[in-house]
C-alpha cells in the first residue's frame, strides 16, 4: 500500500515537472525561464529521494539530490549575476 | 510511522500542485516569484520531512535532512537574487490596468 504510495507520487511529480517545463520554454523574459529551472530542479530533488526509498538505495540517491542542489544554486546564482551586470534584459 | 509520513506528505503534496498552478496562471515574474519561492519551499519541506520520517532512525534520516535544510535555505536565495537581477534591468513590474 505504501509502495503504491509512493508511486503515485513519482507520477505527480513528473506531472508537475512537465508544468514547470512549460514555463521555461513558453516564458516571455530571461527570469521565467530561470525561476522555472529552479522549480524543475527542486522537483528532481524530491523526485531523487522518492526514488531511493522505493528502490531502498536511499543512501545512494539522497548523495545525488544533495550534488543536485548545490548545482543548482551555483548556475542561478550564476546566471543572475551575469544578467545583472549586462543590464537590459 | 508510515501513517505519519503520509499525513506529512500529502499536505506537501497539495502546496507543491497549488505552487505549478500559481507558476501557470499569475501574470508577472514578480508575481510567479512569490508562487515559487513560498509555496514550494513549503511544499519541499513536509514532503522530504514525510519521507525522513518514513525512513526511521538511521543514517538516511539525517542525510534526508540535511537535504531538507538545504533547500529550505537555498530556494528562497536563488529567488530573491533572480528578481533583483529582474529589477535592476529595468522590468517594469504588472500592475492592473485603470477604468
Amino acid at each position: 500500500m505504501t509502495f503504491f504510495f509512493l508511486f503515485i507520487l513519482m507520477i505527480i511529480l513528473a506531472i508537475l515537472i512537465l508544468v514547470y517545463l512549460y514555463r521555461v520554454v513558453q516564458g516571455p523574459t530571461v527570469f521565467d525561464r530561470v525561476l522555472g529551472l529552479n522549480g524543475i530542479s527542486t522537483k528532481a530533488i524530491i523526485l531523487l529521494v522518492v526514488i531511493g526509498t522505493v528502490y531502498q538505495r536511499t543512501d545512494l540517491f539522497v548523495d545525488i539530490s544533495t550534488g543536485y542542489a548545490l548545482l543548482n544554486l551555483i548556475e542561478a546564482l550564476a546566471i543572475a549575476k551575469f544578467l545583472e551586470q549586462r543590464g537590459s534584459a | 510511522m508510515s501513517l505519519i509520513a503520509i499525513a506529512l506528505i500529502l499536505p506537501g503534496l497539495f502546496f507543491l500542485i497549488v505552487a505549478a498552478i500559481g507558476m501557470l496562471r499569475l501574470p508577472d515574474v514578480f508575481a510567479r516569484s512569490h508562487a515559487l519561492s513560498l509555496t514550494d519551499s513549503l511544499g519541499a519541506f513536509l514532503v522530504l520531512a514525510g519521507l525522513a520520517i518514513y525512513q526511521g532512525f538511521s543514517v538516511n534520516m539525517l542525510k534526508i535532512l540535511v537535504v531538507l535544510a538545504l533547500i529550505y535555505i537555498l530556494n528562497p536565495v536563488i529567488s530573491h537574487a533572480t528578481i533583483r537581477a529582474a529589477l535592476r534591468s529595468g522590468l517594469k513590474p504588472w500592475v492592473r490596468e485603470q477604468p
